[in-house]
């Protein structure tokens, strides 16, 4: 079944077909209709919504439901994610599985609530206190927004981690056909760790991040750190657009990536062999593909909301061996398919990028 | 022979780290024992805060979480939404719930979150080294109002129970104190109704236990109990500030 969707109700059926049953959150546009979609929409399956008093409030229910085992997300904007990082960090030090949306709006401080990518570093480098990674990934469609939920969840229980999926404004409100025919089986699987009370597991259970001994800390450091680079080796994920023979390669992620793909077409109608490459984990970064194409590519275009944040991830995974330049339109503003394609001729014709 | 006091069976053989006179021991024993007398050491989901509680975690005998500096009243919600069927409570201490957690009690009450609350205060932050709380005195000294706590620049004592009290969701809130045998037995009776409101699905529940702090006060442990009753008492006065009606529990 085809239907039309907004990118924040195909946020919502998506977790709901995970099966997420609890939400907590708080409100902030551009991510209104995400928790209008469940408010509705968890009740018909047995679930709960419930709007917190603040983003610190809805991020430590998360924390709570998921140390009772439950799938449990909570969505948001620059400015509430911003308040939520204590808590990211607590979620991280205390492995609880749990998704929380992050759908992009210009900033710093309040900012607007016109679309952005500038969220980039605060999700993929930390974010909050202490040595952690959360998964991030970016689908780029409203489809792929449905179907990344059941990945955020299944990836949350897989790595005892928290999962953080990253749209722009413009994603959550754009409509979109999206097919509700795919899988719907739920499996969720046991979490004998979960603090469900000692009748229901063997043992005294405790969900916990302090530990004062620093060997012991040092203890728990090691631990995520071989965590993360299972992810890291496991779980780089990205699509690639006329790649195969491209010298000049753009490398963008959402949408922005879809504006990115016609200017490729654009550009190979002009002769230029330019060819994309798409981050859906935003990390684990994909540096083994981009790596790979290091030694064939002569220039390295970025394109994103921002002031250039991914860049410093293609120039870690190009090492060098190819100049990487970015473009990017600000606070709000959509890098737009003509100004795109002036930056790729501009390469092509030896420029050096802006 | 019959056994006629003993460790109560949800408080685990470890010694505690508090320092001699500190009243932290006597509230743990004191959950410990109605959790105990309630039946309910197997299907009990405790929350320990950030201060000098924290290790709460390591000497109950039950699940625990260890909470952000006052967040334990929304990570109870959590706990709570998803195993309505389980008793779920905070252990917080003054800074911990009164100052950097006011929203989250707060409004853990206005929900009527069947949640309950132990609420520690001993008018002084302790484990940071003696800074003044929300609930330090007026006049009270402080490594952080060391001329006293002054109430022109840094207000007044919050007054928990008051505040809850005409909060509809709230369905227990009481004061009670660990000073003296007497007020110990009071405070046993608020924990226990306190947790029976919990159980009986009224409404959200609130004990706040006045205690002592001789470290970071500055006293001998007895000159504490007499602080205690002579200063905090007159300004926290102790009682049942919101119950059920009569015959509910």
């Amino acid at each position: 079944m085809r239907v039309l969707m907004k990118g924040n109700e195909a946020i919502g059926e998506g977790a709901v077909r995970a099966g997420c049953r609890y939400f907590f959150g708080y409100p902030i546009t551009p991510q209104s209709e995400l928790t209008h979609y469940l408010a509705k929409r968890l009740p018909e399956v047995g679930g709960l919504f419930l709007q917190a008093e603040s983003e610190v409030a809805s991020i430590n229910m998360v924390y709570g439901a998921a140390a009772a085992g439950a799938r449990v997300m909570t969505s948001s904007s620059g400015p509430g994610i911003s308040l939520m990082q204590e808590g990211l960090s607590y979620l991280a030090g205390s492995e609880l599985p749990s998704v929380i949306v992050n759908l992009m709006r210009g900033g710093p401080g309040l900012g607007n609530i016109a679309p952005s990518q500038s969220d980039y570093f605060q999700a993929v480098k930390g974010g909050g206190h202490g040595d952690y990674h959360m998964i991030v990934l970016a689908p780029n469609t409203a489809q792929e927004m449905l179907d990344t939920m059941g990945k955020a969840f299944d990836l949350a229980d897989q790595y005892r981690n928290p999962v953080m999926v990253m749209a722009d404004g413009i994603m959550g409100q754009m409509m979109e056909a999206v097919d509700l025919a795919g899988d719907t089986k739920i499996e969720i699987p046991p979490k004998p760790w979960a603090t469900t009370g000692m009748a229901h597991h063997t043992g005294k259970n405790v969900i916990n991040s302090c530990l004062v001994i620093p060997e012991e800390m040092e203890e728990l450091n090691l631990r995520l750190e071989k965590k993360y680079k299972v992810i890291s080796q496991k779980e780089q994920a990205c699509d690639q657009y006329m790649l195969a023979d491209a010298d000049i390669v753009l490398v963008a992620f959402g949408l922005v990536s879809r504006i990115c793909m016609s200017a490729v077409e654009k550009a190979r109608a002009m002769g230029i062999k330019a060819g994309l490459i798409r981050p859906i984990t935003l990390w684990p970064f994909p540096t083994e593909l981009i790596e790979k194409t290091a030694d064939k590519t002569r220039a390295y275009l970025t394109v994103e909301m921002n002031m250039g944040q991914m860049i410093e991830d293609v120039r870690l995974a190009v090492r060098g061996r190819a100049p990487v330049f970015h473009y990017g339109r600000l606070g709000g503003m959509v890098p737009e398919l003509k100004d795109v394609l002036a930056e790729i001729k501009n390469l092509h014709e030896g420029g050096t990028g802006r | 022979m019959k056994k006629a006091f003993s460790r109560p069976q949800s408080l685990l053989d470890v010694p505690f780290h508090y320092c001699p006179g500190c009243t932290h021991g006597v509230a743990h024993r004191l959950v410990g024992e109605v959790i105990d007398e309630l039946g309910i050491q197997d299907n009990v989901i405790g929350h320990a805060p950030v201060g000098c509680a924290v290790f709460t975690m390591d000497y109950f005998d039950f699940d625990m979480i260890s909470a952000a500096h006052g967040r334990a009243p929304a990570v109870a919600t959590g706990v709570k939404r998803v195993l309505p069927d389980r008793v779920v409570f905070t252990y917080q201490g003054d800074g911990d719930l009164a100052a950097i957690g006011t929203g989250e009690f707060v409004h853990a009450a206005v929900r009527g979150e069947k949640i309950t609350c132990i609420f520690i205060n001993n008018a002084v932050y302790g484990m940071t080294g003696g800074q003044m709380a929300p609930t330090t005195l007026p006049g009270q000294k402080t490594k952080t109002t060391p001329f006293g706590r002054d109430s022109v620049i840094s207000g007044y004592p919050i007054k928990v129970c008051e505040m809850l009290t005409p909060l509809d969701g709230a369905a227990y809130i009481a004061r009670a104190a660990v000073h003296s045998p007497r007020a110990i037995i009071q405070a046993k009776k608020a924990i226990k109704k306190a947790f029976q409101v919990q159980m009986a699905g009224l409404g959200f529940s609130l004990v706040e236990i006045l205690s002592t702090c001789p470290t970071n006060w500055g006293l001998t442990p007895l000159e504490a109990v007499k602080w205690l009753e002579e200063n905090m008492i007159p300004y926290f006065p102790l009682g049942e500030y919101k119950v059920p009606a009569a015959g509910v529990i």
